[in-house]
């Protein structure tokens, strides 16, 4: 296989996940309220509880709103990437991923494309909810947007993977309601996403080393940093080395017959 | 292109599905693999495609080992599925695309591939029409065209008329055999359907998972000393 027949893959599958998306917009759409909500009331509600002090990558005081905003765009790609993840393996996209399969392309190519397919949607959708933050005064420097650009698309390999890896293995967890109590909302409420982790110290050590050891709060800060263009080497070091053993873990580990993909029950 | 099945066995944890099936399809023939619901078509489907991991036993493409040799064998193959695998929501030309782009195809080669497959089964004209639109017997032909728009040897199909009223299973099936000779395809078309079957066809008999009978339609009646393959049918598996 030539490195153009790749290229030619890539496009496709890339291509095809636009095409689904244009299709479904208002599906999309409606995903981007959940974060919306988060933002416009939850914080309201929170700014008066919570007092920020100046912490990296912030140079002044800073609204909640404004802090909240990073771990928001990882909670959309987090929820867009176990959606996607659940999808391929047991429903909307089990056709799709019948012709996929049958590529003569490797399987890890393969699956690594199409997670980043999803990836680059869910990218799509952080954009556009970074617009709409702009109407509450979330206004990082014009730069971090595109600073910012790597890191979501790591975010979104290494969850999209986590959810292929959870989707494939964990038959217990095959539906949407089961990954969000266990995966979702573990991980998102044991991250720096809401609350700065100085302040989980303070209320509880323990909670504040399971959120230490939680990937996600380093994609978190990965995504805050970079959209204040500041360098954090050890956000983005553990997201992009646990993004990298995630992808090889569920591509290689990859297994049809654990899905429904073939049709019928998963064995 | 010659495709041998040695000795495959597959189980499901304890249960066995298939047991130590072989065979050998002939180059350029429309073979039917012929089987009652459970007799294991699917998972040897399965294995053929690579969906399912081979347990025991091998399967030679042209000599060539699916276990050592997956991509070579998997450019070879063209699949339709028992189940829809076309996006209802794009177009025919879209869904088309996105195949054609799997198998390493650029887009302008694709268009012309899809064009003239879909010109063969007097699609072209629907071809920007999304796929939710065509009836049942349609969208069938649309994956079979997307299945031989990388120009494979071997074309499998999983009970590809499932849901389709009798003229369309009629019509898709003589289809095929025309494809059969005209484009010296070998082809593999499971059903439990005996009206799908002709005399004349390589027949495989496939019963809780063993192969209980291998030629052709005619001769097997014969050494089975039955009136049709009806007949043959039920007395080897006790159905319909």
């Amino acid at each position: 296989m030539k490195a153009a027949h790749y290229w030619h893959c890539f496009i496709g599958i890339q291509t095809r996940e636009w095409l689904r998306f244009w299709q479904q917009r208002t599906r999309f759409a409606s995903a981007l309220v959940r974060p919306l909500l988060w933002l416009v009331v939850f914080a309201a509600g929170f700014r008066a509880v919570l007092g920020i002090s100046i912490i990296p990558p912030y140079e002044t005081y800073i609204t909640y709103e404004t802090y909240i905003a990073p771990g928001l765009c990882g909670m959309i790609i987090l929820f867009n990437s176990m959606q996607g993840a659940l999808s391929m393996v047991y429903d909307r996209e089990l056709g799709s991923m019948r012709v996929l399969l049958m590529s003569p392309l490797p399987r890890p190519f393969l699956l690594v494309t199409k997670l980043l397919s999803m990836g680059v949607v869910s990218v799509g959708q952080v954009y556009v909810f970074l617009l709409l933050a702009l109407l509450v005064d979330v206004e990082p420097p014009l730069w971090g947007y595109l600073a910012v650009l790597p890191a979501l698309v790591l975010t979104s390999l290494m969850l999209g993977a986590l959810g292929l890896l959870i989707a494939t293995w964990i038959k217990q967890l095959e539906n949407f309601a089961g990954v969000m109590n266990f995966v979702i909302f573990p991980m998102f409420f044991m991250s720096s996403a809401l609350y700065p982790l100085w302040r989980m110290n303070e209320a509880s050590p323990w909670l504040y080393w399971i959120c230490q050891f939680n990937p996600f709060t380093h994609a978190v800060e990965a995504i805050r940093f970079s959209l204040y263009l500041e360098w954090n080497p050890m956000a983005y070091g553990i997201t992009t080395g646990v993004a990298i053993v995630l992808a090889l873990l569920a591509t290689a580990g990859f297994r049809p017959q654990r899905t429904k993909i073939l049709g019928g029950k998963p064995a | 292109m010659t495709i041998e099945a040695r000795n495959l066995s597959f189980r499901y944890g304890d249960k066995p599905v298939l047991r130590e099936v072989s065979f050998a399809l002939t180059s350029g023939g429309f073979h039917a693999l012929l089987g009652p619901n459970g007799a294991g078509k699917s998972t040897l489907f399965g294995l053929l495609t690579r969906l399912l991991a081979l347990q025991q036993g091998d399967i030679l493409m042209a000599g060539q080992s699916l276990k050592k040799q997956p991509a070579d064998a998997m450019r070879q193959i063209g699949v339709v599925f028992q189940q829809n695998a076309l996006d209802l929501d794009l177009t025919v030309r879209q869904n088309l695309l996105y195949h054609a782009a799997l198998h390493g195809l650029s887009r302008k080669e694709a268009r012309v591939r899809g064009d003239r497959e879909l010109a063969r089964f007097q699609l072209l004209e629907r071809a920007n029409e999304p796929v939710r639109k065509l009836n049942g017997g349609h969208r069938r032909r649309v994956e079979i065209a997307r299945a031989l728009l990388h120009e494979p040897s071997l074309l499998l199909l999983d009970e590809p008329t499932v849901g389709l009223d009798v003229a369309s299973r009629r019509g898709l099936n003589d289809h095929v055999r025309r494809l059969c000779e005209s484009d010296g395809l070998t082809v593999l078309w499971a059903t439990h359907l005996i009206e799908e079957v002709r005399p004349e066809d390589r027949v495989l008999i496939l019963h809780e998972g063993k192969l209980l009978a291998d030629g052709a339609g005619h001769a097997i009646c014969e050494a089975e000393g039955t009136r049709d393959l009806a007949e043959t049918f039920h007395t080897l598996t006790g159905a319909g």
